[in-house]
């Protein structure tokens, strides 16, 4: 009983998770226990396996046939390398936020109704599309904004909409993990601040799982932080202790800018 | 301080001749379609009339219209669009969106290349092989129909692919990791941002069908018909061997009945484009990322 509620307040659980490029191994036995509902950053040089690892949490890296993934990873106590898990159930479950906004090119309100609609048969009411839109903006505080322009070209937004619309669209499929790859790099310090800002306000509703290159974010908007370095995990600690505290020296040396 | 330097002038005299050996090559380019289009115009015009488009050719083609072989062109290059938009399109699909990217993938592609640098005369024996004698279906509008689809295939499938690739990737992830299957994302998002691209596809195979000319006279064109076909089966006339004929085979033709052809045949390809060139660009004022 203690080992099954354990094991359901966390949202990513790995054990020996190890991913090879080809013959170029990318990740190291990775053991990671990511708490469900917080925010969690991952934090590490350029190349040192924090992409792989987000894009292995939804399967997506498994296009690519030369990878191969030896290891166990359960999400919200799944394993989703089990032979009967459907993979376009886990990429439902598993959002992704990519580094370059990237909305559809069609209207804001279409892209909202997106991936409700891949995953639903059938037609969906107009009503009830128009509470899907409201509540998933809403959630991304961007409803105020463009609740007068719904069927404007997603693509003519500024990046900071842009971005939280993408963050948007993972919404109305009720996802239970964010995985978001460096979301604000393309965005100017008024548009990071707006979607660090939202991601303390989907803390809590869905677990957070950010990449990012900024120390000063992963400071700021997370709650653990996670440091990797040649594809191996070197500490995964409460951000504030990590930063003050750091365990080992790589980690010293990386927060404090003497590496990388 | 801002004054030219010798460095900068002789820069500057090259560039200037660069420009000029590039804008009298466009010229060059432009110049002979100037005057191939006058001359129809000049000489085909004074032909040009309802009676000209719309009837039937009477005294040995030397007089009357040339409705049958208007008709005639209109109906084999809509047999040949029916025949290979669908195909050559889907073939596409599969090869840009599907195919893993391989040796056999890059074998197939090339070889498309390569089929579209067959001689039409080849694919005019193909299809007297193919259509009219294996399939039976006899020198006919089908069977010619068919022969310009398998010459205008490479066509079609290379410009939808290239329009394919053009979609960024970027859509095409979005759409996967949000567990989109391959179709949904194709379905939704790749093809109507390609379709633009298609269309111009679309317009060159008009081109080239209509204007052809070996792969028909096998497989399904004739010289002279006193009546119009009356399903896919009949053999009919067309613009482009009609121009043939009367230029070079009928004795005493009036020198303007073969411009006029002519002048015909470039209308009506003009105004086959203009329909996916108006359509092309209403789609294109929707798209925009």
């Amino acid at each position: 009983m203690q080992v099954e509620q354990q094991k359901n307040q966390l949202a990513i659980n790995t054990s020996k998770l190890n991913l090879w490029y080809g013959t170029f191994q990318a990740l190291f036995d990775i053991d990671l226990k990511i708490k469900q509902g917080i925010i969690t950053s991952m934090i590490g040089p350029s190349g040192c396996g924090k992409s792989t690892f987000l894009r292995t949490m939804n399967r997506i890296n498994e296009r690519l046939d030369y990878v191969r993934i030896e290891g166990k990873v359960d999400i919200m106590g799944e394993n989703i390398f089990a032979p009967e898990v459907e993979i376009l159930q886990v990429r439902k479950q598993v959002g992704m936020v990519f580094q370059r906004p990237n909305p559809l090119p069609i209207s804001i309100r279409e892209n909202i109704l997106f991936g409700h609609s891949i995953h639903t048969a059938g037609k969906t009411s107009k009503t009830e599309a128009e509470e899907i839109v409201e509540s998933a903006l809403q959630q991304v505080l961007l409803w105020d904004k463009v609740k007068d322009r719904l069927d404007l070209k997603a693509t003519a937004l500024s990046l900071e909409e842009q971005q939280k619309l993408c963050i948007a669209r993972l919404l109305p499929v009720k996802p239970s993990v964010l995985l978001m790859d460096e979301p604000c790099s393309a965005l100017d310090p008024k548009g990071t601040e707006a979607v660090e800002e939202l991601l303390w306000e989907l803390r809590g509703k869905y677990t957070i799982l950010i990449v990012t290159h900024n120390m000063a974010q992963a400071r700021r908007a997370s709650e653990e932080c996670i440091f990797m370095l040649m594809g191996k995990v070197v500490e995964h600690r409460e951000t504030g202790e990590m930063f003050l505290t750091p365990e080992h020296k790589e980690t010293a040396d990386y927060i404090e800018g003497r590496y990388g | 301080m801002f004054q030219a330097t010798p460095v900068n002038h002789r820069n500057l005299s090259r560039q200037k001749l660069f420009r000029f050996l590039f804008g009298s090559m466009t010229a060059l380019l432009i110049l002979p379609v100037i005057i191939v289009l006058s001359t129809l115009i000049y000489k085909g015009a004074p032909v040009i009339s309802f009676e000209f488009l719309f009837a039937n050719p009477t005294n040995g083609m030397t007089a009357g219209g040339i409705f049958p072989a208007l008709l005639g062109t209109i109906l084999l290059v809509l047999g040949a669009l029916i025949a290979s938009v669908p195909l050559g399109v889907a073939a596409a699909i599969y090869l840009s969106e599907y195919a893993p990217n391989n040796w056999f993938t890059r074998a197939i592609n090339i070889a498309i290349i390569n089929l579209a640098g067959v001689p039409s005369i080849v694919h005019a024996l193909f299809g007297l092989g193919a259509f009219v004698i294996f399939f039976r279906f006899g020198t006919s509008i089908l069977a010619a129909s068919l022969t310009l689809a398998i010459m205008t295939l490479p066509i079609v499938i290379v410009a939808t692919r290239e329009s394919l690739q053009a979609v960024p990737m970027a859509f095409r992830e979005a759409c996967w990791n949000m567990g989109a299957t391959r179709w949904q994302t194709i379905r939704r998002i790749v093809l109507p941002n390609a379709v633009t691209g298609i269309l111009t596809g679309v317009i060159l195979e008009v081109s080239r069908t209509a204007g052809e000319t070996a792969p028909i006279m096998f497989t399904g064109a004739v010289f002279f018909l006193p009546f119009l076909p009356q399903g896919v089966f009949d053999q009919t006339m067309a613009l482009s061997l009609h121009l043939y004929v009367v230029s070079t085979q009928v004795p005493e033709m009036p020198e303007a009945v073969p411009y006029g052809v002519a002048l015909v045949l470039i209308g009506l390809v003009l105004i086959m484009n203009s329909v996916s060139i108006a359509l092309r660009m209403y789609l294109r004022g929707k798209k925009k990322w």
